[in-house]
């Protein structure tokens, strides 16, 4: 093969990259944040919700796990718009990472909610606490720290997963390697620099979540 | 302009999806292929068949598919040849989805009581005979359901094609959305259909797994 | 009046009728001791005054505060029946202190400084003051025992419901726990317990209930009914033992 690499193009394309991994890491925060407090709140319906609202909650996490993210995204940003809710390409990449990772948060939170022992709930009841308080105070945090290994790979298939909004012109880490292919005809080059940027994401994103978990489920005083 | 029915954009995306399926299927049965091969590295007793399997999953899982579509259309394309996009789909997703299934047997095949290895090992059989009677058939039993669930996974993978050109259902929904500036009704149709593929396969994963639970119970 | 009044309760599993019929009241400081055999709906009984099962008849009552299915009641009543459970259920992620306070914080709205005091004091009582900070499973199940009681105490219940509390123990943790509950006997608080230590019941308890298929079927002072029993079943029963 008579390819010759070439990586000095990165020498002017770095800060391109930069921004892109910028707002990579934006879109993920914000959607790890709002999004698995989302699955809290489906979780906690479907585990123990008033009736009413299990179909609903449901119905939203079937048909977002069962439909792919790319589709998820162009009809929030391109569909809504004739129901007359435009949105921006940032607000659009947000809203449906949130809702994308609320459906499958729910899921893998609520196997940890169904895990919680019965005594437990009883201890809460015969305290006096309300079905809510129970939960808030004695159910939810173990629950979390059950699951929160699988939560977070979830997180990070789901930062992995961002990278199809630069098709809605988000420009993200991937727009930024489309962008910079498209000047430097060096494609191969550019779309490999960028994976070994997602894949460190994707390691640092893992560590973060960990020492998040260590610091949420930490043992201490209770004073 | 003409007046597209409602029939004429289903019709469409329903022709598309046919592309859908054939490439899920090849992706799946090639991952799974790759994926067992893969698994024999990680769980046999050479090490750097065990690292090179590691570093496998490690890299497929923490990239992005779409990087890795992007990378096997331009990559296959240094070697001189004209890649069309149904090649480099395939490859990527095949190499995709190994990675995952890799992950999900060699979780089955951990799970397998270690007593069933010591059992087996009391018994005189040696490391294959052991694999091959014993802890693989439980194995097998536990890895049905999720590796139907994963099958969703590699349906809603191929979805990204779109992306580097090949016209499945999610191309054809931008094809006939460009067509018919009816972004609401076409991309409603392609999630529906989506989920129409997807949904069964959910649905049988969680039964399977429910059964498997009522029959753990019962030993 | 009487501090609790249960008349007429009836329960049902599905078709299975556990409770058929109860009627017991009980006067402010008594300890009574429910005993039977497994599924004669000893257990059941408790939980329904503390509100864990619904009743399908009759009423129960617990100082003016009447069982009634709403939240609301519920928790008026729980506010005065602290209940003590068989698998101690304390709250694995927060430590013995935390596990007093909590409630208390929670329900109570006590206000922090003064919820840890209480908890200290209601620690101190059941002889675990220095464990303030331990975790659950740093603690054996004894003490794990004896922080619930602790717990349940924090809420300043006037009556404890005791579900068979020694029974998940090891035989040499048993003593340590029911020091502690003859103890809040000798204090003067109301108890309730589903037990199977006789000796205890004999020596600690104003009056024993023997339950029989969902029924009360004999009640009387202990050393009545041990010495004394008037029924062929009651009689099997304590030979069995």
């Amino acid at each position: 093969m008579s390819y010759h690499f070439n990586f000095g193009w990165l020498l002017v394309y770095y800060p391109e990259l930069l921004k892109g991994t910028w707002v990579t890491i934006q879109l993920i925060l914000i959607g790890a944040v709002f999004g698995v407090s989302l699955g809290v709140f489906c979780a906690w319906v479907r585990a123990l919700g008033p009736a009413w609202l299990k179909p609903i909650v449901s119905v939203y996490v079937e048909l977002i796990r069962n439909t792919p993210f790319l589709i998820q995204l162009f009809f929030i940003f391109f569909g809504l718009p004739s129901l007359g809710l435009q949105m921006g390409e940032t607000s659009a990449a947000n809203l449906a990472m949130i809702i994308n990772l609320g459906a499958y948060s729910c899921e893998i939170i609520r196997a940890g909610i169904e895990a919680t022992p019965r005594g437990q709930f009883e201890a809460g009841a015969s305290l006096a606490m309300t079905r809510f308080e129970t939960f808030r105070y004695v159910v939810l945090l173990p629950a979390l720290k059950r699951i929160w290994p699988a939560l977070s790979s979830q997180i990070v298939i789901v930062m992995l997963g961002s990278s199809v909004v630069s098709q809605i012109a988000v420009e993200d880490l991937t727009f930024a390697a489309n962008f910079i292919q498209s000047r430097s005809f060096r494609a191969f080059e550019a779309y490999f620099v960028s994976t070994f940027i997602y894949l460190t994401l994707a390691i640092l994103l893992r560590l973060l979540l960990k020492f998040i978990g260590g610091r949420l489920f930490q043992r201490k005083a209770a004073r | 302009m003409t007046q597209f029915t409602l029939w004429d954009i289903f019709r469409n995306l329903l022709l598309a999806t046919r592309w859908t399926i054939l490439l899920s299927l090849v992706s799946f049965l090639g991952g799974g292929i790759l994926g067992l091969i893969l698994l024999f590295m990680r769980i046999g007793h050479n090490r750097a068949a065990q690292f090179f399997s590691k570093i496998y999953v490690e890299i497929f899982q923490g990239t992005p598919l779409l990087m890795q579509l992007f990378l096997a259309f331009f990559g296959l394309g240094l070697f001189g040849i004209n890649v069309p996009a149904w090649l480099a789909a395939g490859v990527a997703l095949i190499a995709w989805t190994a990675a995952f299934l890799v992950e999900i047997w060699r979780g089955c095949v951990e799970s397998v009581a270690s007593g069933q290895w010591e059992a087996a090992a009391s018994l005189g059989m040696g490391y294959l005979q052991q694999m091959r009677y014993v802890i693989l058939p439980q194995a097998l039993k536990i890895a049905v359901a999720p590796t139907v669930g994963f099958s969703v996974q590699v349906i809603k993978g191929t979805a990204l094609t779109s992306i580097i050109g090949f016209v499945e259902l999610s191309k054809a929904g931008s094809v006939v959305t460009n067509a018919t500036f009816q972004p609401f009704t076409v991309y409603g149709l392609v999630a529906l259909l989506y989920f129409a593929l997807c949904w069964p396969l959910s649905k049988s994963s969680q039964i399977l797994e429910r059964k498997l639970n009522v029959a753990h119970r019962n030993h | 009046m009487s501090l609790i009044e249960i008349t007429e309760v009836r329960k049902s599993f599905g078709p299975n009728e556990v409770l058929k019929g109860i009627n017991l009241d009980i006067e402010p400081g008594e300890v009574i001791a429910i005993i039977g055999k497994s599924g004669s709906g000893k257990s059941t009984l408790l939980r329904c005054i503390n509100g864990l099962e619904s009743i399908n008849s009759g009423s129960i009552s617990v100082a003016g505060a009447q069982l009634l299915p709403d939240e609301l009641h519920l928790k008026a009543l729980r506010l005065k029946v602290g209940m003590i459970f068989q698998q101690f259920n304390l709250f694995p992620h927060l430590t013995a202190g935390g596990n007093v306070i909590l409630s208390q914080a929670v329900v109570k709205k006590t206000p922090k400084p003064e919820a840890e005091a209480i908890a200290r004091q209601m620690l101190d009582r059941v002889g675990l003051a220095a464990k303030f900070d331990a975790y659950p499973d740093e603690l054996s199940g004894g003490q794990q025992q004896r922080v619930a009681i602790a717990r349940a105490l924090a809420m300043r219940p006037i009556a404890l419901l005791c579900d068979e509390i020694t029974s998940a123990l090891d035989p040499e943790l048993v003593g340590e726990v029911l020091a502690v509950v003859r103890s809040l006997a000798a204090e003067g608080m109301t108890l309730l317990m589903v037990t199977h230590e006789m000796k205890f019941a004999r020596d600690v308890c104003s009056r024993v209930v023997f339950m029989h298929h969902g029924k009360v079927h004999e009640i009387g002072r202990p050393e009545a009914v041990f010495a004394n029993p008037q029924t062929p079943e009651l009689k099997q029963f304590l030979g069995m033992l």
